[in-house]
């Protein structure tokens, strides 16, 4: 399945502005021998939130990760199939898998803040980078918390502890210290699945607000969370992607029974 | 079935009893002025309640059932119960009219045989019928088929007041027995467009389409 029918009819003046920035042909991915992707053809559109749903185990986040390469990280991963970023094939192999990830930057369920401080949870990656100067550094700092709708929560205490924050604030801390090497694309694997539904809304808006800057593609199990923020949905079940379009249309009237039966509690 | 899906069933259920109760009631006040039977009518007046509250139990259930975020074909189901409770409600009202209508006019001789008004009733209540009857089973060309139909009980409804009109201009003495059987063939009219709207809410509970207006939803 590659870009929905509706993209192309919606956007048929600007074609060339709307080409997938990640995109996927028959891709598939082994844990062994076992096929935990079957062949997924898919585009994703720039500077849209893209949420991917599916029951536990059906490969949406075994999916995710193939656009950072983060299941190299796996023993026995096989994956056959194209998957490029902005054009490239990412599993090429002269691909730089540490620039790749700086390009395709990752947000992940339970926050992973450093054990350092605030200010240096976000410094940390920019010194990696080769960025000396520090008010060079104080600048992305700031305006990345800002970005990320956590700098008047923190700004006074930006060298106390990051530990110290509540759950939702250390998870908008590791979106700002993602969004702070200006990747092109976040993942999002559930960032909301451990907080409570004030710190869920803040992350929700806060992931509205940057598919200005950036493309967005969430797993997520909450498909309410999905119709708040994703323009399109794609559903996964069992390795395959069986229906990915608009997310109004996903919600209000899948093509496919199965979606039906899954947005409707039947199965899952 | 979930707990949800017999919830949603329940709402379903309700939604009948309405419709049966809103079809019985203009069924009434129909006999009530060919017949010439008050007591009919006034039975009319009394049931009418009886929708009224049906309808607003049919909405706190559908808030109940929005609250717990239904998606897909149980979000649409939940919004057009609304949708049709409402319609049902109103040709309730409208039972009442031609019921109080009939009254008025049993006080005095009848002005002349009843033919429209008993066959607009007719196509009326045979399109409410059907609508309701696509939204039982699903069959949603039964819908399609109603929506045309109210043309045909508009165009009674302009021809009888067009026969009404010169009836007041050649007979003055009739004019307060023409207006009230206006007021009863515009009721008509307008169960027949709730029946409509009705029927264009069965085709987008079951296919998902918007074809009110005649509008094709953008692509």
């Amino acid at each position: 399945m590659a870009a929905p029918t509706s993209i192309s009819a919606k956007n048929s003046s600007t074609q060339a502005e709307t080409r997938p920035l990640l995109e996927t042909r028959n891709l598939e991915l082994f844990y062994g021998t076992s096929r935990a992707l079957k062949g997924i053809s898919i585009g994703i559109r720039e500077n849209l939130v893209t949420a991917f749903i599916g029951p536990s185990g059906c490969g949406k986040s075994t999916f995710l990760r193939c656009f950072n390469r983060m299941n190299d990280l796996i023993d026995g991963v096989r994956i056959v199939g194209e998957c490029k970023v902005g054009g490239e094939d990412i599993y090429a192999k002269d691909v730089d898998v540490i620039e790749l990830r700086k390009r395709v930057g990752m947000v992940f369920q339970r926050s992973n803040p450093f054990p350092k401080s605030i200010f240096d949870n976000i410094a940390y990656g920019l010194r990696l980078q080769g960025i000396r100067s520090r008010s060079e550094i104080e600048g992305i700092v700031e305006q990345s918390l800002k970005g990320a709708a956590i700098w008047d929560e923190v700004k006074d205490r930006l060298h106390q502890s990051a530990l110290g924050l509540s759950g939702g604030q250390q998870q908008r801390l590791c979106i700002a210290r993602a969004i702070a090497i200006r990747p092109q694309v976040l993942l999002m694997d559930e960032p909301a699945s451990a907080l409570d539904p004030i710190a869920t809304g803040k992350v929700e808006d806060l992931i509205v607000e940057l598919k200005k800057d950036f493309t967005i593609v969430i797993v997520t199990h909450n498909m309410q969370q999905a119709t708040r923020i994703s323009d399109y949905t794609a559903f996964f079940y069992i390795g395959e992607l069986v229906e990915y379009d608009l997310t109004t249309k996903i919600f209000t009237n899948p093509a496919k029974k199965q979606t039906e039966d899954y947005v409707t509690g039947r199965f899952g | 079935m979930t707990h949800f899906e017999s919830e949603i069933a329940a709402l379903q259920e309700k939604l009948l009893l309405m419709a049966s109760r809103a079809e019985a009631a203009v069924n009434k006040a129909i006999r009530a002025l060919v017949e010439r039977e008050d007591d009919l009518a006034r039975e009319v007046i009394q049931d009418d309640d009886y929708v009224d509250g049906l309808e607003k139990e049919v909405d706190e259930q559908v808030v109940l059932l929005l609250a717990k975020a239904p998606l897909a074909k149980q979000l649409r189901l939940i919004v057009s119960a609304s949708k049709i409770a409402r319609d049902l409600e109103r040709v309730g009202d409208e039972a009442t009219t031609i019921a109080r209508r009939a009254i008025e006019l049993n006080t005095e001789p009848q002005l002349k045989p009843y033919v429209d008004i008993p066959r607009m009733a007719t196509m009326a209540m045979q399109m409410l019928n059907a609508a309701l009857r696509a939204f039982t089973t699903g069959e949603t060309h039964l819908a399609v088929e109603v929506i045309p139909q109210d043309k045909d009980v508009d165009a009674l409804n302009r021809q009888l007041y067009r026969e009404l009109a010169s009836y007041m201009i050649e007979k003055p003495p009739t004019i307060t027995r023409c207006l009230h059987l206006m007021t009863i063939s515009k009721s008509l009219e307008r169960i027949a467009d709730h029946a409509k709207n009705i029927a264009e809410d069965v085709v987008y509970l079951y296919e998902g389409r918007d074809i009110r207006h005649g509008i094709a939803p953008p692509a």
